[in-house]
């Protein structure tokens, strides 16, 4: 062993058994061995096992035909597309509800947070009554009371009918699906050149403002070329848009665009669930912000609205980014229970009906931690980034 | 060398564990003193707890006569409810000793999943649901319907296969119990109820209005469903087989749970093979010599079985039609005691 005993005049094997580094050592690799033999074990008793019971193992099975249907898909999908293809389908429907709620969550976390430190008393009461109802109630049972609301939601027959199309009945909210007709590249390419031009204007601004000390109305100049420019081009091509506008037929509606009750469901509650959680994070933040701060910004004569964006908000961000990771990576690994409600994401099409029909539990099972272990690798990637981007610069 | 050690002892370890899961289940059950039995999560006449949480249905009295078989005694069995979807990995893990859940038997499962089907209890078939006003008469004038099903079942299959057949189209509400799938069924988030005929005839007669609701004629598949075992442990897989076979020859033979005991000095001698009083039946199955005599004396026949718990007197009324005795129209068929 490659252990310093130099000092010892023996190097018997008690001294080595005093000699706190070699203890170390020989405890390390004591871990390691128990650690290998025990996935030795696990590995060769579950293949020996799978063997003698005639189980086929492999990842063959993601090539044979589903055969079964899924009803919320983003992409063209038939039961005669493969398993692999139902995966893919059940994918998209976690990173669906994962992204709009996250977003979501996000958006109203924020305006909770604010709304907790507000001076009215009834705003902050109320907000705080709101946390602890719904962060202290099992989030299954909370979407499990959302689903059931839209289920009282009138019948097909008895639909409510919002104008311009639009349907709304227990079976979801039916709304017209637009159609590209030729020339609709158009809009797609100005939206694309107005991101641009509005990301332009901001540097210009920037150094303009650097150089003489005028402010420049950077944002809403730039939402006016992102939103104005499309819609230019939507007149100037003459409008190259149909709608395929749903109608009832003797069962449900067809044609058009369906959100699902299920899926409306299971992001209400992970919205509302999670953004109870972003809100006292919110909280935490600003106040974690010395009061000293605002005093010293309002001192300077700064008006209270940049106050909270330029001075408070940036530092509260350093508290607040690294707890919101972790409730972005619950959120996303939370979406998993949709498949209580029938939510066809990919718990439910992998390791659900695909499982069942295969009989590929550890496959599948193992595909589907990937993908949960993959999508929070990148999340967490992304908001440290973030969060480095926001650190404390120490000069 | 201490690595080598460790690694020869853990790999030996492994193969005898793995020797031991898969080896002998019914000296297993014999050590535990009772059947582990996976059945439905509640399936009114198949296998369902009463008022007082004791276990009913059919399916619950196969397992029932397997306890029998083994022990004699048909509360040496425990109950553990299973999803569709739960219920093979339960029975390949070794949760349970058997399935009685009114499972399909398909080649797929017979083979590639590692299990034994040890017979048909039930002779099934898919069905559809509908509520009357609907004014649907007709499973082939579904097009366009929005139909819920349960996850993991070959209904799930079948209903794709049946649709796509027929050049139709549907919009598919997939539920992970048969309670929830009738739930929205009946909260109208679908205009259809699919699952086997069996099953819609149970779930209707647990419905608040059972008679706005009509089953369509059609019956789209076959279901053979019956009680498996895990592939491998031959002797535990006879004697799920011959207890199975039990009941129903004890109702061909005309022995019941009343005369049983009389029957034992019956001059027929295959009666007197099937109780026990002639032969050595039991010994070759590794049981007693009664074992039969206990699950007819205890649970009944077949057909007593039938009449008890989804019969036409129970609120699932059922014919026996299909499952009927050969002998009365039906395929109900077992092979000879000899």
């Amino acid at each position: 062993m490659a252990v310093d005993t130099a000092e010892k005049s023996e190097r018997s094997l008690g001294s080595l058994w005093t000699d706190q580094r070699a203890r170390a050592i020989f405890f390390q690799l004591l871990t390691v061995i128990g650690t290998v033999a025990f996935i030795f074990f696990i590995v060769n008793n579950t293949a020996t096992n799978l063997e003698q019971r005639g189980i086929a193992t492999g990842f063959g099975f993601l090539e044979s035909a589903a055969g079964y249907d899924i009803g919320q898909k983003l992409v063209e999908y038939t039961p005669e597309n493969t398993h692999a293809r139902a995966f893919l389908v059940g994918l998209l429907n976690t990173l669906l509800v994962a992204a709009v709620g996250i977003v979501l969550a996000t958006i109203l976390g924020f305006f909770l947070g604010v709304m907790r430190l507000s001076h009215n008393w009834l705003l902050s009461r109320v907000v705080y009554c709101y946390v602890e109802v719904v962060r202290n109630v099992p989030l299954l049972l909370q979407i499990y009371f959302w689903y059931a609301i839209f289920l009282v939601l009138p019948v097909v027959k008895e639909s409510i009918e919002l104008g311009a199309g639009i349907f709304i009945n227990n079976r979801g909210m039916q709304v017209p699906r637009p159609i590209a007709e030729p020339g609709f590249w158009a809009i797609p390419v100005a939206l694309l050149i107005g991101i641009v031009a509005a990301k332009a204007v901001g540097i210009w601004a920037k150094k303009r403002q650097d150089r003489t000390g005028q402010a420049f109305p950077t944002i809403s100049t730039g939402i006016g070329i992102i939103v104005g420019l499309p819609l230019l081009a939507l007149v100037v091509t003459g409008f190259p848009v149909s709608f395929d506008v749903p109608e009832l037929g003797r069962f449900r509606f067809t044609g058009g665009l369906t959100v699902f009750p299920e899926f409306v469901a299971l992001l209400v509650a992970l919205t509302t669930y999670t953004a109870a959680f972003i809100c006292e994070n919110v909280r935490s933040g600003i106040q974690a912000v010395s009061h000293g701060q605002t005093e010293a910004s309002h001192a300077l004569g700064i008006k209270p609205s940049w106050t909270m964006r330029l001075i408070i908000i940036p530092q509260a961000l350093r508290v607040i980014v690294p707890p919101l990771t972790s409730q972005y990576l619950n959120l996303t690994k939370n979406s998993s229970l949709g498949v209580a409600i029938g939510y066809q994401e990919v718990v439910a099409t992998i390791s659900g009906t695909t499982l069942n029909q295969t009989g590929q539990a550890i496959e599948c099972i193992a595909i589907t931690m990937a993908v949960y272990l993959t999508i929070s690798l990148l999340i967490s990637a992304f908001m440290n980034w973030y969060n480095r981007r926001i650190a404390l610069v120490e000069r | 060398m201490q690595i080598g050690k460790i690694l020869t002892t853990a790999a030996a370890v492994a193969l005898l564990g793995a020797g031991a899961a898969s080896a002998q289940t019914l000296d297993a059950v014999k050590g535990k003193g009772y059947v582990q039995c996976g059945v439905t999560t509640g399936l009114a006449g198949f296998a369902n707890p009463n008022d007082a949480g004791v276990w009913e249905g059919f399916d619950v009295d196969y397992c029932r006569a397997l306890a029998a078989a083994i022990f004699g005694d048909t509360e040496a069995v425990r109950f553990t409810p299973t999803t569709a979807k739960e219920r093979f990995t339960a029975l390949q893990s070794g949760e349970i000793d058997v399935l009685a859940r009114n499972t399909t038997w398909t080649l797929s499962r017979d083979v590639n999943l590692g299990f034994e089907f040890v017979g048909v209890n039930y002779y099934d078939g898919q069905g559809f649901m509908v509520r009357n006003d609907l004014g649907v008469n007709s499973a082939l004038e579904l097009d366009g319907a929005s139909v819920c099903i349960q996850t993991g079942t070959t209904t799930e299959l079948n209903l794709a296969d049946f649709f796509r057949s027929n050049g139709m189209s549907f919009e598919p509400v997939t539920v992970d119990t048969s309670d929830q799938a009738r739930e929205a069924y009946e909260a109208g988030r679908c205009d259809v109820y699919t699952t086997d005929a069996s099953g819609l005839a149970a779930q209707r007669a647990s419905m608040a209005d059972s008679s706005a609701h009509k089953i369509l004629p059609e019956i789209i598949s076959k279901e053979p469903l019956g009680p498996l075992v895990r592939h491998g442990d031959n002797q535990w897989g006879d004697i799920a087989r011959w207890t199975l076979n039990a009941l129903i020859t004890a109702e061909e033979l005309g022995v019941t749970a009343a005369n049983a005991e009389e029957m034992k000095g019956s001059d027929n001698p295959e009666v007197k093979r099937l109780l026990g009083s002639e032969g050595d039946m039991g010994a070759q199955l590794g049981l007693e010599p009664e074992w039969a005599f206990n699950i007819i004396s205890m649970v009944g026949n077949y057909g007593e079985s039938f009449e008890r718990n989804v019969g036409v007197e129970t609120p699932l009324g059922l014919e026996r039609g299909l499952n009927a005795l050969w002998t009365d129209g039906g395929i109900l068929y077992s092979p000879p005691f000899r």
